[in-house]
C-alpha cells in the first residue's frame, strides 16, 4: 500500500448549559456546588460592573486607555475556579474576571489603566504575574514559570490567556513548542473573541478551530463554550488533572466574544456588524448562568437586587482607592529601574536633569546663569 | 493646497503614491478597513482594495519579513508596525536581513521597504505606546532612518522613503499626529533624506532636534528670547553633519534634544561629531536634553520623563552662560 494514513485527529468541543439554557446534566452535575456557583455569579456581575464603570471613567477623563472584558468573564473566571490557589495565572489582559477570584485587589488593576505601574505590584503569593501588553509572549513565561516549578519537584502548574490574534505570533509557536517537547506542565487557554481589534479571525487561522493548532505540536487539546461557565471549569479542571499528572501541557480554546470596543480608544462598529454583536448578546455568560440559577431556585430578583447595590459599593470602593492613592513620587521610575542605581543615573535623578550642566552645577560656579521667570515643570 | 493634520499629510502621500506606482502596498495589523489604529491609513482600502491595503496576521516578524520577500521581488511594500513598542518582534527581520540584503548579496538582491511606525510619549498611552527608538535603528548599517516634525515635512519625507531603494524607517511622533495643521500641497513635491530644516536661524547658539521635540524646542527658544537657531534633523541616518557643523560653527554653542534615553541616544552621535568637527570654535559643552536613562513610566509620570519646554530652556540658559 504505498499510501497510508499516518495521522487522523478529532477535536472535541464541550458544552454543559448552552445558550438556550439546556444544561447537560451527565456532564455539569456537581461539577460546581450551589454554593459557589452564586460566589461565581457575584464575581462576573462585579467584574462586568467594574468595566461599565471604567469605561465611564475613561470617557470622563479620569482613566486612560481601557479594554473591556465584557462577554469574556466565564473563562478566566472558571479558570481561576478551577486550579489550584498556588497555580500560575499568566494573564493577557482581558482576565480580570479570573484575576479578582484569585485576589487580586480590583483598584490594582484600574491604577494599571490609570497609568500608574503600581498597579502591577501583584503580590507575589497571589502567583498572578501583571497583564502583558505585547501579544503572545507572556505564553513563553508562563512556559517559564511551569518549567521552573517542574525543576524544584512541586505541583503547581502555569495558565496562560491570550487571543485569537496572538496565535499568529511566532511566540505562541515558540511557547506551545517548548512546553510540548520539554514536557512542560502549562495550560495554554486561547480566549477566542474571533476579533483582534479589527481583524477577523479568518485572517488569524485558516482551520475550523484554534484548539487544533496544539495537535501539530503533539499537544492534547479540546475547545469549550468560552461562555458557559461550567464548560470552562470542565475543561480547565480536566486539563489541570492531566497536565499535573502528566507534566504535559494541555491546548484549551474558549470560544467567546468581544462584545465590547476592543479598548476605548476603538470603537467595533466601523468594521463589525451590529447584528453579530446582538447575536452574541443572547450567549452572554451572565444572563445564561443567571437564567439556570433562577430555574434551580437558587436566585431571584431580590437577590439580584442586592447583588446590585453590593457590587456598586465593592467597584465605588476600589475606584475611590485607586483615585484616592497618594500622587506617585517622580523618582519612582528611577529608583525601580536596577536593584542598585547606578551613580549616572543617580545623577539624572537627583539633578532631574540630563544635560551635563544641570547634572553637575559645579561647572557653572561663578557664572550668572539668567533665571527665566516661567517655574521648572510647569505642567 | 489643503490645511492638513501630520496624519491627514501621510495619508495623502500613501494615497498618490499609490496612484502612481502600483508596485506600493501597505500591509500591518488593523490598516484596512479599520484604517489602522491612527487612521493613517483611512479610505485606502476602500479605495485601492484588499489586494493593496492588506489586513495581516497579528504578527510583527511576519509582516516585515513577508514585506522583505516583497520588496525582492521588486513591490514597495509599506508596512505599518502598530506601535514602537510591538517592533521588538520585528527586530530580527530588520536587523538581520532587511538592513543586509544589499550587502550581503551584492546589491542582488535589495529591500525597498518604508516601516511605518508611529513612536513617541505624551498621548497618556497604556505600557509600550510610548517608546523613541530611533538611535537603535540608526545604529544598524544598512538602514534609514526618518522622523518628520510636521505635515509638509511628513508628506515630502514619506515620498522620498518609499521610493528609496533602501530600508526606510519612518518614524511618525504620534503626539503631533493631530496637535496642529499646516499647509500641505497637493501637487506632488519630495523632500530629500539627509536634509535637515533650518526652523529658525539665530547666532547666540544651535539647538539640534527631531519628531515632536522640535516642538518643545520652539517654545522653550520662545521663552529664552535669545537668538537660536532651530536645526530640525528630520532624517536620522543619514543625518545631516554639514547643517548641523555650519551653524555651531557660527554659534559656538549645542543644546541637542530628543525623548529618547541620553546614553545612546542620537545626541551622542550628533555631539561626539561636533567634537570631531567643530572643536575649536566650540564655546560650551555640547548639552543633551533626553529622556533619563530609564524605562518610559506609564503615563501618570510620563510629562516628568519627556524633556519640555523648562528643560530644554535651563538648558539653553546655562549653556549660555558658560
Amino acid at each position: 500500500m504505498p499510501i497510508t494514513k499516518v495521522f487522523s485527529t478529532e477535536i472535541e468541543r464541550i458544552s454543559i448549559l448552552d445558550e438556550h439554557g439546556k444544561f447537560d446534566e451527565k456532564l455539569g452535575k456537581g461539577l460546581i456546588p450551589d454554593k459557589d456557583l452564586v460566589k461565581l455569579y457575584e464575581a462576573m456581575v462585579a467584574c462586568r460592573h467594574l468595566d461599565e464603570v471604567a469605561f465611564r471613567l475613561q470617557r470622563s477623563g479620569r482613566m486612560g486607555t481601557y479594554p473591556q472584558n465584557m462577554g469574556q468573564e466565564a473563562n478566566s473566571l472558571g479558570a481561576a475556579y478551577a486550579l489550584a490557589n498556588d497555580d500560575w495565572l499568566v494573564p493577557c489582559y482581558r482576565e480580570n474576571c479570573g484575576l479578582f477570584w484569585r485576589g487580586v485587589p480590583m483598584e490594582m488593576v484600574l491604577l494599571h489603566w490609570m497609568g500608574d505601574e503600581r498597579g502591577n505590584a501583584i503580590p507575589r503569593e497571589l502567583f498572578c504575574t501583571p497583564l502583558a501588553i505585547p501579544i503572545g509572549t507572556q505564553m513563553l513565561h508562563a512556559t517559564g514559570l511551569a518549567w521552573a516549578a517542574k525543576y524544584r519537584g512541586e505541583k503547581r502548574i502555569a495558565c496562560t490567556f491570550f487571543g485569537d490574534g496572538a496565535t499568529s505570533e511566532g511566540d505562541f509557536h515558540e511557547a506551545c513548542n517548548f512546553a510540548a517537547n520539554l514536557d512542560i506542565p502549562v495550560i495554554f487557554f486561547c480566549q477566542n473573541n474571533f476579533w483582534a481589534i479589527s481583524v477577523p479571525g479568518k485572517i488569524q487561522c485558516s482551520a475550523p478551530t484554534l484548539a487544533q493548532r496544539a495537535v501539530a505540536y503533539g499537544m492534547k487539546t479540546v475547545q469549550c463554550d468560552g461562555n458557559d461557565l461550567f464548560a470552562v471549569v470542565k475543561c480547565v479542571r480536566d486539563a489541570a488533572e492531566f497536565t499535573r499528572s502528566t507534566g504535559k501541557p494541555h491546548f484549551i480554546e474558549g470560544v467567546t466574544y468581544r462584545l465590547g470596543d476592543h479598548t476605548t480608544a476603538d470603537d467595533a462598529r466601523r468594521y463589525r456588524d451590529a447584528a453579530e454583536v446582538e447575536m452574541w448578546k443572547t450567549r452572554d455568560p451572565i444572563t445564561r448562568l443567571r437564567a439556570f440559577m433562577k430555574e434551580r431556585k437558587l436566585w431571584d430578583d431580590s437577590k439580584e437586587g442586592s447583588l446590585k447595590e453590593r457590587v456598586e459599593k465593592e467597584v465605588a470602593a476600589a475606584v475611590e482607592r485607586a483615585e484616592t492613592i497618594a500622587a506617585p513620587n517622580r523618582t519612582d521610575f528611577f529608583d525601580s529601574m536596577y536593584a542598585e542605581i547606578p551613580e549616572d543615573l543617580r545623577l539624572q535623578r537627583d539633578s532631574t536633569q540630563t544635560h551635563g550642566l544641570g547634572e553637575n552645577p559645579s561647572q557653572l560656579d561663578g557664572v550668572e546663569v539668567r533665571k527665566l521667570d516661567h517655574p521648572e515643570h510647569a505642567h | 493646497m489643503a490645511n492638513l493634520t501630520l496624519v491627514q499629510a501621510i495619508n495623502l502621500a500613501l494615497v498618490q503614491e499609490m496612484e502612481k506606482d502600483d508596485r506600493v502596498i501597505i500591509l500591518g495589523e488593523d490598516v484596512g478597513p479599520n484604517g489602522g489604529v491612527f487612521r493613517v491609513t483611512e479610505g485606502l482600502h476602500k479605495r485601492f482594495g484588499a489586494h493593496r491595503v492588506v489586513d495581516s496576521p497579528l504578527a510583527e516578524s511576519g509582516i516585515i519579513g513577508t514585506s522583505i520577500g516583497l520588496a525582492m521581488a521588486g513591490l514597495r511594500p509599506v508596512p505599518e508596525i502598530q506601535f514602537d513598542g510591538f517592533l521588538g518582534p520585528a527586530y530580527d527581520q530588520l536587523c538581520s536581513h532587511a538592513a543586509r540584503m544589499r550587502t550581503r548579496t551584492r546589491g542582488a538582491f535589495t529591500v525597498p521597504i518604508t516601516v511605518r511606525v508611529p513612536v513617541g510619549g505624551g498621548i497618556h498611552a497604556p505600557e509600550l505606546h510610548s517608546d523613541s527608538p530611533e538611535s537603535i535603528y540608526a545604529h544598524q548599517p544598512g538602514m534609514k532612518v526618518v522622523m518628520p516634525s510636521s505635515p509638509y515635512d511628513a508628506k515630502g519625507l514619506l515620498i522620498s522613503s518609499i521610493r528609496d531603494p533602501d530600508p526606510v524607517m519612518f518614524f511618525e511622533p504620534k503626539r503631533i499626529y493631530r496637535a496642529f495643521r499646516e499647509e500641505v500641497p497637493e501637487d506632488e513635491y519630495v523632500i530629500p533624506l539627509g536634509r535637515a530644516r533650518v526652523v529658525c536661524e539665530g547666532g547666540e547658539m544651535t539647538v539640534v532636534s527631531w519628531g515632536a521635540s522640535v516642538v518643545q524646542c520652539m517654545q522653550a527658544i520662545e521663552r529664552t528670547g535669545r537668538s537660536i537657531e532651530l536645526i530640525d534633523l528630520r532624517t536620522i541616518y543619514p543625518f545631516d553633519m554639514a547643517a548641523v557643523e555650519a551653524s555651531v560653527k557660527k554659534t559656538g554653542r549645542c543644546v541637542i534634544v530628543h525623548e529618547a534615553p541620553k546614553t545612546c541616544g542620537f545626541g551622542a552621535e550628533i555631539s561626539a561629531r561636533i567634537m570631531e568637527r567643530c572643536f575649536l570654535h566650540l564655546e560650551a559643552p555640547v548639552q543633551r536634553v533626553a529622556g533619563f536613562d530609564t524605562v518610559m513610566p506609564y503615563y501618570k509620570l510620563e510629562l516628568d520623563y519627556l524633556p519640555d519646554a523648562s528643560r530644554i530652556a535651563r538648558a539653553i540658559e546655562e549653556t549660555a552662560a558658560y
